[in-house]
């Protein structure tokens, strides 16, 4: 009655949100007094064995190449194997694309019962409950598994990574992969930006810019802060922007630890995409901007002039540090 | 060919979140209902489109919910879905929705299943999977673009940092987002024709529910914005440094 945490690879490497997953599902392990493993699939470059610093007490592999590339009905047949080999209870996923494709399908081939976009740690005191947001981001739900095999999908920045010492028992796992019925003809990474999911820190561009001629103000901060870019939704369907930066209720759903907002009304819909945010910062000209009520700092101003400077005291930061 | 599209019923984006009977259900006073966005704007437009392509396709709507989603599905129906079925439960539980769809599925012998990539309450974004391992048929989750290409499709997905274009035999399941196509407005002819198209009510499939909501909660509120002055941004960049630790 294992832990079992999907740790998911991209190219080789084990990704960010992975061992985010793994303190996680370590401390649910801890919590429930029993053992947490890993599950990796494919081949990867990255050790394995040093998982075992998230707390992990073994990592199962199933180093097959056709699993390089995620096909979910492959996947899940693969995983609900290893949850039977494994003895598992409790199977974890981090709910990003690869997890959103997945974990669902697997917990129907498990007869398992799943909560996705968990952001807390189960209560295990009386039964099973996994808080989730609900009605993007504006509510939490508490679910009852009943189910005894457990599926959770954790949110991203919901959980503090946990990295200490150990190393983990890395296992072979021997399961039959079936031949993919989907093939793949192209894969586009967009190369040079900051993948939206997983930054940090997200500057973030509405109507009040203009135009696309002046996203210039918005790429040099967000350049000094290592940080990914995103839009609003009228920006995104005017071609400013590419449609992936657009954030909100019908884009998507970030929850960076800074999110700042330059020229966005801060519209229900919009709120809806970043209001798991930990910290907000609206930049707008109007002090009746809908926005500053969900912000934690905000600069009633003209963007074009407060955004250059804040771009140069954010060098200064950086030059002093 | 046979398309079934998902709909499910979601309150209005701009509805107020609140709750009853001591956090336990959620406050419906006043509010607007209407079809989840991702499942109307991409999932279903992109069905009427090939439709339009080819006429021959036929598009069927399913819904899992009471009499309630009657008017949901009405709309949908004037949008340009050919029939509805409705099955008449209110459970919440996405495996027990799932298996109740795939129950449909099975009996229509569809080539292809479209559902948004969510829904804008509960956010589960698992029926779509569930349904494709419950039909045992490939899923393509996320996805931003579908052409039809006689019995395969070419579909675009999002994947962590881009996107991936694959090629996939029909039947196939699909999870629907933005870039499939545009949202529209159904026409006058369309809501007359919608009223005449026929809505089949079916009772549920006994099938066991695997998870059930105890409770909701709201937020706590957020202690309220500092501003600081346009003439002094030195100071946001210390608080930020200094207070928030975000920089
Ligand atoms: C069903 C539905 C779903 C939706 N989904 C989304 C979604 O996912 N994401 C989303 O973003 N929207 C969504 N919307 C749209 C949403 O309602 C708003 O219309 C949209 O977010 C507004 O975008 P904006 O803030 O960029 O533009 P505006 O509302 O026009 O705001 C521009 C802001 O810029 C400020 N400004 C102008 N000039 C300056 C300047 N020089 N300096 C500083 N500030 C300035 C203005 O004061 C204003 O507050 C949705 C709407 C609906 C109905």
């Amino acid at each position: 009655m294992s832990v079992l945490i999907f740790a998911d690879q991209t190219e080789g490497h084990i990704k960010k949100a992975s061992f985010e997953v793994l303190s996680y599902g370590a401390a649910l392990a801890k919590q429930m007094g029993t053992s947490a493993e890993a599950l990796v699939l494919g081949t990867v470059t990255d050790d394995l064995a040093a998982l075992g610093k998230y707390g992990v007490a073994k990592v199962h592999q199933v180093a097959n190449e056709t699993l390089n590339h995620v096909d979910a009905q492959l996947y899940a047949k693969v995983i609900a194997e290893a949850v039977t080999a494994t003895g598992a209870t409790v199977l974890v996923f981090s709910h990003t694309q690869t997890g959103k494709a997945v974990s669902a399908r697997t917990a129907a081939r498990l007869k398992a019962g799943i909560v996705t976009g968990a952001c807390a740690l189960p209560d295990t005191s009386n039964g099973f409950t996994v808080k989730k947001t609900v009605f993007s981001g504006k509510a939490f739900a508490n679910i009852s598994i009943s189910s005894p095999i457990k599926v959770i999908s954790l949110n991203l920045n919901s959980f503090k990574t946990v990295a200490g010492e150990g190393t983990a028992e890395v296992v072979a796992l021997n399961v039959a992969v079936d031949a993919s019925k989907i093939k793949i003809t192209a894969i586009n990474k967009i190369v040079g930006e900051v993948p939206l999911t997983e930054a940090d820190i997200v500057v973030s561009g509405g109507r009040g810019l203009k135009g696309p001629e002046n996203w210039g103000v918005l790429l040099d901060l967000a350049k000094e802060l290592h940080a990914g870019t995103a839009c609003s939704r009228p920006v995104g369907d005017a071609h400013w922007r590419p449609h992936h930066e657009h954030v909100g209720q019908t884009g998507v759903q970030i929850a960076p630890n800074l999110y700042i907002a330059l020229g966005i009304s801060g519209a229900i819909q919009h709120l809806a995409g970043v209001n798991r945010s930990k910290v907000i910062v609206v930049i707008n000209k109007d002090p009746e901007a809908p926005f500053f009520k969900a912000a934690d700092y905000g600069i009633v101003g003209d963007l074009f002039e407060v955004v250059p400077k804040l771009t140069e005291e954010i060098k200064k930061l950086h030059a002093s540090t | 060919m046979k398309i079934l599209v998902c709909v499910s019923k979601t309150p209005d984006t701009t509805s107020k979140i609140a709750f009853t009977n001591g956090n336990t259900k959620f406050d419906e006073a006043g509010v607007q209902w209407i079809i989840n966005p991702y499942d109307e704007w991409y999932a279903l437009v992109r069905a009427i489109e090939l439709k339009e392509k080819d006429p021959s396709i036929v598009i069927h709507l399913v819904t899992v919910g009471l009499a309630d989603c009657d008017p949901i599905i009405r709309k949908a129906l004037a949008l340009g879905g050919d029939e509805a079925i409705r099955i008449n439960t209110d459970n919440s539980d996405s495996y027990y929705i799932a298996a109740q769809i795939a129950e449909v599925a099975k009996k229509g012998g569809y080539d292809l299943i479209l559902t948004g990539k969510e829904t804008i309450d509960y956010n589960g974004s698992s029926i779509a999977g569930m349904v494709a391992e419950l039909v045992d048929a490939p899923y393509v989750s996320l996805a931003t673009l579908f052409e039809l290409n006689g019995t395969t499709a070419s579909i675009t997905r999002e994947i962590e940092g881009g996107e991936e274009v694959a090629e996939v035999s029909l039947p196939v399941v699909v999870s629907c987002q933005k870039g499939m196509a545009e949202q529209r407005i159904p026409n006058m002819r369309g809501i007359m024709a919608a009223r005449t198209k026929p809505l089949q009510v079916a009772e549920p499939a006994a099938i066991d529910a695997l998870t059930s909501i105890l409770s909701f909660e709201l937020p706590p509120a957020k202690a309220g914005v500092k501003l600081v002055s346009p003439d002094n941004v030195a100071e946001l960049v210390r608080l930020l440094h200094e207070e928030a630790k975000a920089i």
